[in-house]
């Protein structure tokens, strides 16, 4: 990244080198503990089984105070409405959610359009840890280590054509096993967007992982979308589509409520929520509030990409 | 340190301040129900020994709000006032709630015994109709409120509605058709 130097946290709060995990290693990990997850053992029982994991990667735009947020708060308050609305409810009602196998479509305008079993869509790209900062749309945040690839890794290998102008990202559709999507709570499934540029950006993460370990099902497993300087809810869950289009994609929260959820939702202090205030946020684990920062503190990296742009309008 | 109480402790969860928000109001709304039932219960049953538990409960309700506002204006909004000011005249539900509050002042403060004799029973049961547009308000604000999910917040609104509707129905079958629907 090019600017993240300038916001690098104190030499204890990152993991000394950078480990990447061998891709195979890590595949068959993940199959393992898939496996389990089939097999009723579930990750969260093997996950209590084991120590407090220790959180690993690459600290991006994090500013002098952060500190990861802890695994359990990280793995236990979630927004994933396709389990529930209460932020208790995904970790319960996705316990037995069934991510293997798993077929990702990349289609739409682009000159490679395939159907990928989730290992092989994974295979060409090398895995990163990254730790990233995470702003809720209602004024929460943590400090998230993911574990994924890149999106442009995706976008190069899909070629999308010289039509494609933006990517529309949708969830499973699945209500048997999603009990949310059973409610009118959200038209289903849920989907997202992004402009192609947007999607091009470096910091824009796919995750498999957190915390070093695969992702746990409430966190959005198997495969997630990590937007850090957008509104959390634009980073998808439990990911089957990937789609290359020419015109702006409809987005769940836009259609649910378009005063309140733009496409953009970018982080910005200076435009607020219609309900509350998005100047400050509360760190989960921490008492007093924070100043939201500009573009969730990743100003430098991304803010070119809106430069000129009325930022009040496109919300 | 007690914020570290607060933040540590999970009993609340991961966001202690705003689950303790959300609790405190929704047990605001559990004690004006529980008010709000103790009419139709006597006449549905005659336990006349309900009536002199009403104020003790309307108080709860009282002792709820009171909490929950301070949760928000010190726990949540930690004081900052232009935030208050700002929450207050910009958004709806604030003022919906606020309204409701202000509303519960009056009742909280007649209701001693002494109050009742000094401004009379009918006096004071009038001034104690005020109940009523405090739970619509209380739930408007609880409705406004939430993200998307209204499952609870339409659960309150269905138990408030039985209730004053209750009281509209009696009303009318006592004394007729009446053009303007007044409650007693």
């Amino acid at each position: 990244m090019r600017n993240h130097a300038k916001f690098e946290p104190p030499s204890s709060e990152i993991t000394p080198e950078q480990r990447y995990l061998d891709r195979r290693a890590f595949i068959a990990v993940a199959g393992a503990i898939g496996a389990g997850a089939v097999t009723g053992l579930g990750f969260p029982g093997i996950a209590g089984a084991q120590q407090e994991p220790q959180a690993v990667g690459k600290p991006y735009g994090l500013q002098p105070d952060d500190k990861p947020t802890p695994w359990e708060d990280v793995t236990t308050y979630n927004n994933f409405y396709e389990f529930g609305t209460g932020k208790g409810d995904p970790v319960g009602a996705a316990k037995d959610f069934k991510t293997k196998p798993w077929t990702v479509r990349v289609d739409g305008l682009v000159n490679k359009p395939a159907d990928y079993q989730l290992e092989d869509f994974l295979k060409p790209s090398a895995v990163e840890d990254r730790i990233y900062r995470h702003r809720c749309v209602e004024g929460w945040s943590m400090v998230i280590p993911w574990r994924g690839i890149p999106l442009a890794d995706v976008i190069k290998r899909a070629d999308p054509t010289a039509k494609a102008k933006f990517v529309e990202f949708t969830t499973l559709m699945d209500p048997r096993q999603m009990p949310g999507e059973r409610t009118g709570v959200l038209p289903w499934p849920y989907t997202e967007g992004l402009r192609l540029d947007e999607a091009q950006h470096p910091l824009a993460l796919l995750a498999v992982g957190v915390y070093g370990r695969v992702l746990p099902n409430q966190n959005g497993a198997p495969l997630r979308l990590v937007v850090p300087w957008k509104y959390g809810f634009k980073s998808i869950k439990s990911i089957v589509r990937i789609k290359f289009t020419d015109s702006q994609p409809k987005t769940a929260w836009n259609q649910a409520a378009a005063n309140e959820y733009g496409f953009y939702s970018n982080v910005n202090p200076t435009v607020d929520h219609p309900r509350w205030s998005q100047a400050t946020e509360r760190r989960i684990g921490e008492f007093f509030k924070r100043k939201t920062l500009m573009f969730n503190g990743y100003a430098d990296q991304v803010g070119s990409m809106y430069a000129g742009m009325d930022l009040r309008k496109n919300y | 340190m007690a914020s570290d109480i607060i933040t540590h402790t999970r009993f609340f969860g991961s966001n202690p301040v705003k689950e303790g928000e959300h609790y405190l109001g929704q047990w605001t709304l559990r004690f004006i129900i529980a008010t709000l039932s103790i009419t139709p219960l006597r006449q549905l049953t005659g336990w006349n020994w309900l009536a002199k538990h009403r104020r003790t409960l309307g108080l709860f309700a009282f002792g709820y709000l009171m909490l929950h506002w301070l949760t928000y204006a010190l726990l949540d909004v930690q004081l900052d006032w232009g935030e208050l000011v700002k929450d207050l005249a910009k958004r709806p539900y604030i003022m919906v709630g606020m309204a409701a509050l202000l509303c519960m002042i009056p009742l909280a403060l007649t209701s001693t015994r002494n109050s009742i004799r000094r401004l009379g029973g009918r006096r004071w049961n009038r001034l104690h109709t005020l109940i009523y547009p405090i739970a619509i308000l209380g739930v408007i604000h609880y409705w406004m409120a939430v993200k998307k999910d209204i499952t609870d917040p339409l659960i309150y609104a269905i138990v408030v509605a039985t209730l004053l509707g209750w009281r509209v129905v009696r009303w009318r079958s006592r004394h007729g058709t009446p053009s303007t629907p007044v409650s007693a």
